[in-house]
């Protein structure tokens, strides 16, 4: 019983709005990668393909969540903690320095331009699985 | 600017009264009803009006500054409504209404920005 609700806990419910708001993030992320790479990839190359990865990032996160099970909430664990990493490292180095970063990415200033959300959104991605987690051992 | 005129305003408008619907919903705890699908609907439909409008307006001469990133923009806008259409059907509770209420929290964003891309051509 517990093994096949495991699945569902994690994308249901509130886990549904959180594969909203990736998928949400997965496209807006996707779209700006391929149009930075596609129109002036040489401009910066460095925020470029760091848009990429972070859009590859959601997409993974995004999956994962909604297949739930073990495995893949082991890779949401792994593409959310990947996330939190990059926006607190993009963030960190694009206050600090600024020069090594001439054009935006989701996660520059902390994901200012996208009101912070790419902050909030892997902390909640990270905390979530462990609360479905315990609400279906609990069930 | 065809993203400034009345049908933004009007996409704008639209989700922001779904999205505020939804919120009632969640509130209410109560999942969307077919009034709030419809509405997404009705959203989608005012999207793809503006997005007509404003290729009829390139095509005439009136460009944004950087087709490319416009068309970023145009296809993640035109994914939101079905998104969340579809979250919403699989998920019949409050949270389905929550789903809504971001959806169209999201695209008035997206518009706004849509608006931006526009603008850099005008001026510049």
């Amino acid at each position: 019983m517990a093994e096949q609700t495991a699945p569902r806990t994690l994308g249901t419910g509130p886990g549904r709005v959180l594969i909203a708001v990736y998928g949400i993030f997965a496209l807006s992320a996707s779209g700006r990668a391929v149009v930075q790479i596609a129109s002036k990839f040489t401009e910066a190359p460095l925020a470029y393909l760091l848009s990429a990865i972070a859009a590859a990032v959601y997409i993974v996160a995004t999956v994962a969540l909604a297949k739930g099970g073990e495995t893949w909430r082991r890779v949401a664990l792994v593409s959310c903690s990947i996330e939190l990493a990059g926006v607190l490292a993009v963030g960190l180095l694009t206050v600090f320095d600024a020069a090594a970063f001439p054009d935006d990415t989701v996660w520059t200033d902390f994901g200012r331009g996208y009101g912070y959300v790419p902050l909030i959104l892997p902390v909640i991605g990270l905390l979530w699985p462990r609360h479905a987690g315990k609400r279906r051992t609990a069930a | 600017m065809p993203v400034n005129g009345a049908l933004s305003g009007l996409v704008i408008g639209l989700s922001l009264l779904v999205g505020v619907w939804a919120l009632v919903e969640a509130l209410r705890d109560r999942a969307p009803g077919r009034g709030h699908l419809i509405g997404l609907g009705l959203v989608e439909v005012a999207l793809i009006a503006l997005l007509i409008s404003a290729a009829v307006a390139a095509s005439g001469g009136d460009r944004p500054a950087s087709a490319v990133t416009f068309l970023g923009y145009v296809v993640t806008i035109i994914c939101l409504p079905p998104l969340g259409y579809v979250l919403a059907k699989l998920e019949p509770t409050r949270w389905g209404s929550v789903i809504i209420l971001v959806v169209c929290l999201t695209v008035p964003v997206l518009v706004l920005r849509l608006q931006q891309t526009w603008q850099v051509v005008t001026s510049g």
